[in-house]
Parts: structure tokens; C-alpha cells; sequence
């Protein structure tokens, strides 16, 4: 039978404490191209797998656009393209802009929070390899997962797979791409 | 993908006792299974009645906005003094509705409030239900519609600008951030959900209808982490979007200068005012459901107990509101603003402001108070009634009762709604229960990701499982 390339070797476990456990020992062991999978948020999993993130410095930017922006949509036109006199009221009332660059502060902070949330979890993803084990709908429910990819450096299917076993997992796959 | 079934083992890792906020003997896979049974099982025969009912009333909205379409506004019982009716009054009322769902979903999160775990997915598709619905009327209550988008600067060829300065524009950019913001916030949060409705269904369509929707979503723990501070930068810009937006709308009525309205109690007053309207749908809808699926475990009596405290909360800053206007309008000593506040008390729509008080106040006031009250689930859905009556009939005695006796008694007129005003207000309750009902169908009304997580939780705080 042809063998199919792999994406890596993964392991199943059914509490929190091994999972943990076994990223933290992964990690420490020398592997870096690995992912642990959770059916919710674990504490401390994600910096057990030497992970941390970009998405607050997208939202502040974010933030800053709408705000400028917000600004000056209202203060080209009352003050620069089309001031009108109106009863020697101050061109560049900048208290009743207050209001709209407020709104569009939030609305572009929101829209780069969840719009760059997806972008760098780089979903939609319609295809991932680890779909391909069978059990692995039950991360979406109570089973934790740890996978090592196969593009780590020190990756050795056999290798991983002892390595893995040693770390008292319900069972462990190898997956497919 | 190999089609193989995987034998999926029911006995759960652990069981966890009864915690602050969950029923006792639940486990991951038992909160998943509660929740999302209700999506993917069999329709109960009592949702058909219930979203019949939604269907029959948004047809009422349906015959009542075409016909105003096509004929006008005249249709609503609307004049000159009185402009604004029903349809503002409408508007006011379901923004305000809204508030209470990004409160919980929001706020709630920033101070880690565990007991909003259960409630903030229905609350927050309630508030965007609930901003559709507002949405409706600054649409409606215009004398051209078919203008409605002079009031957003788009490049035109007329090189006109919309006037920036003004609250009616201010709501344009506040009401579309609101709900922007609501579903975007409400969609990062299903995620994680429809990706277990995914795995979880039988069915193709569901599972590739639930799969585009969940977007490929696999627990990966670096994904849980950007969602996690994604959930919580977003909490912290919805808070003050709560604020906000329901001070803009106030902004409509303060920056007028009729009497009763040019007040700068309005924002605060109106903010607190709608988390209480809010507050009061969150229960009007959450005691039903609870009991219709079987979700007492998780929406406990705990939960109805501080919702109805925080009614009684932000129902004594309502009762305090109306307070200090009155006695600011008697203490200013203008006479225009002590004839508004008589007017109230003794015109002729006074028999409504009665009702007001007791229905807003006298009744939620002195019964929230009570432990058995705020305990008991049909005690407090009728205090929740009472209440979201109230604040309907405070938004009209803003709007109308000060409308229709400001300055000059020669102006003076009066206001009667038309059969078009209420169709047109039943109607909106009717696209409302109808949205919900679809919701409640096919949608997690519980954050399935987010209950495990109190399981887990709960089982760490009683030594079940070792502490991380």
C-alpha cells in the first residue's frame, strides 16, 4: 500500500492535567512545530506550547484609525472642503464630533479585533489534516489532544510516537495529511 | 476522509458536585450534549405554536410598513404638535432592550462574573433581535425612506454632507456600531459552539451548513488564545458601547429644547433605563426557556436571583430619575418646565403616567425586595412584565406628553395612535419572537465552550479533579 505523507503524530487524552503535562514535556524535550487541540480554553496550555500573540497591537491600531478617521471625516468637511457661517458658530466644533469618533473608534477596534482574530488563526479552514482521525470530533466536546507536527526539526514517527505514549495518552494517532 | 464512525465513549472522565452556578452531576460532555441536543434533535411540537404566533404578528408588521410605505406617513397617528410617535417611541424602546445583552455578555466578562456563563448567548441574540427591530423605525418614521442614505457620507453628486453635528446622524453611526459590533461579538463567541454542532451532527446539511458556519474551527489551543483576548478586548470596547449608544439616542430628545426634554438627566437616566428594560427580556425569556428545555441545571435559581437583583438595582436608578426630574422641574422654577412635569401628573395622558409609576416602580420596587420573589420563576416573570410595560409606557410619555403641551398653549394638541401605530408595534414583537424562535431552533442558546469551562471549574474548586 502507497504511504500517505504524514502531518504528524497525535495523542489523546481525556483530562486537563495530562494535556498540560504533555505540552509542557514537549516543549522541554526540544519540540517547537506542535499544537494542542481543546474543547475549551485551557489555562496556561498556550504558553506551554511557547505561544503568544500579535491581536492586541492589531486592535489598538485598529482603534486609532477609527478614531482619527472618525475625526476627520467631520472635520474636513465643517472646517475644510465646506465651512459654512451659521451664526458665527465655530467651524471646527470638535465637541459634536465627539460622538461619531467615538462610535467609529469602537467599530474599527471591533471589526480588527475579530476580522484579525481570524486572519491569523488563518480561517476559514475547511481542510485540516487532523480531521482526518476519526475520534478527534470528540476535541469539540471533552477529549484533549497534543500533535507534533512532522516539519519539527527533531521529528521521527517512531520516535514521537514512544515519546508520546510515554505520556499517558488514551491513544495516539498517526495523522495523515 | 475515511468515512469511519468513531465509537464515542458516554462515561465521562469525571462528574462534577453542584457548583455556585451549576446543577449538581454534570461533566464536558454532559453540558454539551444538554445544549446541543435541543439543535440538533427533533423540533418540540410546542416551537411550531410559538414561532406561529411570531409569524402571525410579523405578517401585522408587514401589512402596517407597506401600507405606510406607500401611502405615508400620515398612516401613524402622528401631527403637528406631536411628530414623533409611536415610531420613536418604538425605537427607544427596543434599542434600550438591547442594552441589557451586551451588559452580560460585556461587562459581565470584565468582572468575572461567573454567572453569566449560561445566559450571555441568548442575551446577546436577543440584543441584536432586538436592534433589528429598533432598526426599523428611524426608517419607518421618515417622511421619504427612499432617502434614508443622505443620512450616511457617502460621495454623492450633489456634494452634500450629512450634518455631523446633529443626534439624529450621531444614531446613525451609534445604532450601526451597536449591531456590528453585537454580532460580530456574538459570532467569535459561536464559533467554538457550531464547531460541536458540527462534529455533533448526523445529518449532511447540518453538518456542512454547522461546518461553513464554524469556519473550520478545531480547538487548537493558540486559536483559544487570540479568542480569548479577542472575547475579552472586545468586552472592554462593548462597555463603553453600551454607555453610548443609548446616551446618543437620549442625545435625540436633549438637544431639543422643549421642556421635558432639554434635561441633562437624560443620558444616565436612559442608560439605566434601558438595562432595566433589558434585563427584564433577559428574564421574560430566559424563565421560559429554562423550563421549556430543561435548562434549570444550568439557568439556576442562583441566576434568576441576581437577575432580579439587578433589576431592583437599576429599577431604584430609574425610581431616583424620576424623582430628581420632578423635583428639578419644580426647583428651576421655569415655569415652561413645571407646566411640562404638571402636565405629566395631571394632563390629560396623566392616567398613562400613573401606570407608568406603578407599573415601572410601585410594583417591581416593592416585590423585588422579597428573596421568594426574586427566587421564584413566575413571580419574577411578572415583575419582569411589569417592568418592560413600564419602560414602554415611559418612552411614550417622554416622547408624546411633552410633545403635545410644549410653549405655546395655541400649539398644544394631542396624540392617538392609529390601527397602523399598533400593528406596526405588535408587529415589531412579532419579527422579535420570530428571530428568536429560529435562534432557539437551530442555534446553541447556551456557550456550550464556555459551560465546560465552569464545569471544569467547578470540579477544580471541589477538589475533584487536581487543581493546574
Amino acid at each position: 500500500m502507497e504511504k500517505r505523507p504524514i502531518y504528524g503524530v497525535m495523542a489523546e487524552f481525556d483530562n486537563t492535567h495530562d494535556l498540560l503535562k504533555a505540552a509542557e514535556q514537549a516543549h522541554e524535550a526540544g519540540y517547537r512545530k506542535l499544537d494542542a487541540f481543546s474543547p475549551f480554553p485551557v489555562e496556561g496550555l498556550s504558553e506551554a506550547i511557547g505561544f503568544r500573540t500579535w491581536l492586541p497591537a492589531i486592535v489598538l491600531v485598529g482603534g486609532l484609525i477609527g478614531c482619527a478617521g472618525g475625526f476627520f471625516l467631520q472635520y474636513y468637511p465643517n472646517v475644510l472642503g465646506f465651512p459654512l457661517d451659521i451664526g458665527g458658530k465655530p467651524f471646527d466644533s470638535w465637541p459634536s464630533f465627539i460622538p461619531i469618533t467615538f462610535e467609529l473608534t469602537i467599530l474599527c477596534a471591533a471589526v480588527s479585533c475579530v476580522f484579525g482574530m481570524f486572519a491569523l488563526d488563518r480561517l476559514p479552514t475547511p481542510y485540516h489534516p487532523v480531521f482526518n482521525v476519526p475520534r478527534f470530533e470528540l476535541a469539540s466536546r471533552d477529549r484533549f489532544f497534543l500533535c507534533i507536527q512532522s516539519k519539527d526539526a527533531k521529528f521521527n514517527v517512531e520516535e514521537v510516537k514512544s515519546f508520546l505514549l510515554a505520556l499517558n495518552p488514551r491513544e495516539v494517532n498517526v495523522v495523515p495529511v | 476522509m475515511d468515512p469511519v464512525d468513531p465509537v464515542i465513549e458516554d462515561k465521562p472522565v469525571f462528574i462534577a458536585p453542584a457548583g455556585d452556578f451549576i446543577g449538581p452531576g454534570h461533566s464536558y460532555g454532559s453540558v454539551t450534549d444538554a445544549v446541543s441536543n435541543i439543535a440538533l434533535g427533533k423540533t418540540p411540537k410546542g416551537w411550531f405554536g410559538g414561532i406561529a404566533i411570531g409569524l402571525i404578528l410579523l405578517m401585522a408588521l408587514n401589512y402596517g410598513l407597506t401600507y405606510v410605505f406607500f401611502v405615508g406617513v400620515g398612516k401613524f397617528g402622528i401631527n403637528i404638535p406631536v411628530a414623533w410617535g409611536f415610531a420613536i417611541v418604538n425605537f427607544v424602546w427596543w434599542i434600550g432592550i438591547g442594552h441589557a445583552g451586551t451588559l452580560i455578555s460585556a461587562f459581565l466578562l470584565l468582572m468575572r462574573q461567573k454567572w453569566r456563563t449560561s445566559i450571555n448567548r441568548f442575551a446577546e441574540a436577543m440584543t441584536i433581535f432586538a436592534v433589528m427591530c429598533a432598526g426599523i423605525f428611524p426608517l419607518v418614521h421618515m417622511g421619504r425612506p427612499w432617502l434614508f442614505f443622505w443620512l450616511l457620507p457617502y460621495p454623492d453628486t450633489m456634494g452634500m454632507w450629512p450634518q455631523f453635528r446633529s443626534p439624529l446622524v450621531w444614531d446613525v453611526f451609534a445604532v450601526s456600531t451597536y449591531f456590528t459590533v453585537s454580532l460580530l461579538f456574538w459570532y467569535t463567541g459561536l464559533v467554538p459552539d457550531l464547531a460541536t454542532l458540527r462534529d455533533k451532527a448526523k445529518g449532511k446539511a447540518a453538518k456542512v451548513i454547522y461546518g461553513i458556519l464554524s469556519m473550520g474551527w478545531r480547538g487548537s489551543a493558540k486559536h483559544w488564545k487570540r479568542h480569548e483576548v479577542a472575547s475579552l478586548l472586545l468586552a472592554g470596547i462593548a462597555t463603553p458601547l453600551v454607555l453610548s449608544v443609548h446616551t446618543v439616542v437620549s442625545f435625540d430628545f436633549t438637544v431639543a429644547i422643549v421642556p421635558g426634554w432639554h434635561s441633562t438627566i437624560f443620558p444616565p437616566y436612559f442608560v439605566a433605563g434601558a438595562i432595566y428594560s433589558g434585563f427584564a427580556m433577559v428574564i421574560m425569556l430566559g424563565i421560559p426557556m429554562r423550563k421549556w428545555y430543561h435548562l434549570e441545571d444550568f439557568i439556576t435559581v442562583r441566576h434568576l436571583n441576581n437577575m432580579g437583583k439587578l433589576l431592583l438595582a437599576t429599577g431604584m436608578i430609574v425610581t431616583y430619575s424620576y424623582g430628581i426630574e420632578t423635583f428639578m422641574a419644580f426647583y428651576s422654577a421655569d415655569k415652561f418646565e413645571r407646566y411640562a412635569m404638571m402636565n405629566r401628573l395631571t394632563g390629560p395622558y396623566a392616567p398613562l403616567y400613573w401606570l407608568l409609576v406603578a407599573t415601572n416602580i410601585v410594583i417591581p420596587m416593592t416585590f423585588l425586595w422579597s428573596h421568594r420573589v426574586r427566587t421564584s420563576p413566575v413571580a419574577l416573570f411578572l415583575m419582569a412584565t411589569s417592568a418592560q410595560i413600564g419602560m414602554w409606557l415611559e418612552r411614550f410619555v417622554i416622547v408624546v406628553v411633552s410633545l403635545q403641551r410644549d410653549y405655546m398653549p395655541s400649539a398644544w394638541g394631542m396624540y392617538y395612535p392609529t390601527h397602523t401605530d399598533w400593528e406596526v408595534l405588535l408587529g415589531s414583537i412579532g419579527l422579535f419572537l420570530t428571530l428568536f424562535y429560529i435562534f432557539a431552533r437551530f442555534l446553541p442558546t447556551i456557550a456550550m465552550s464556555e459551560m465546560r469551562d465552569l464545569v471544569h471549574k467547578t470540579a477544580e474548586e471541589a477538589g475533584v479533579i487536581a487543581a493546574e
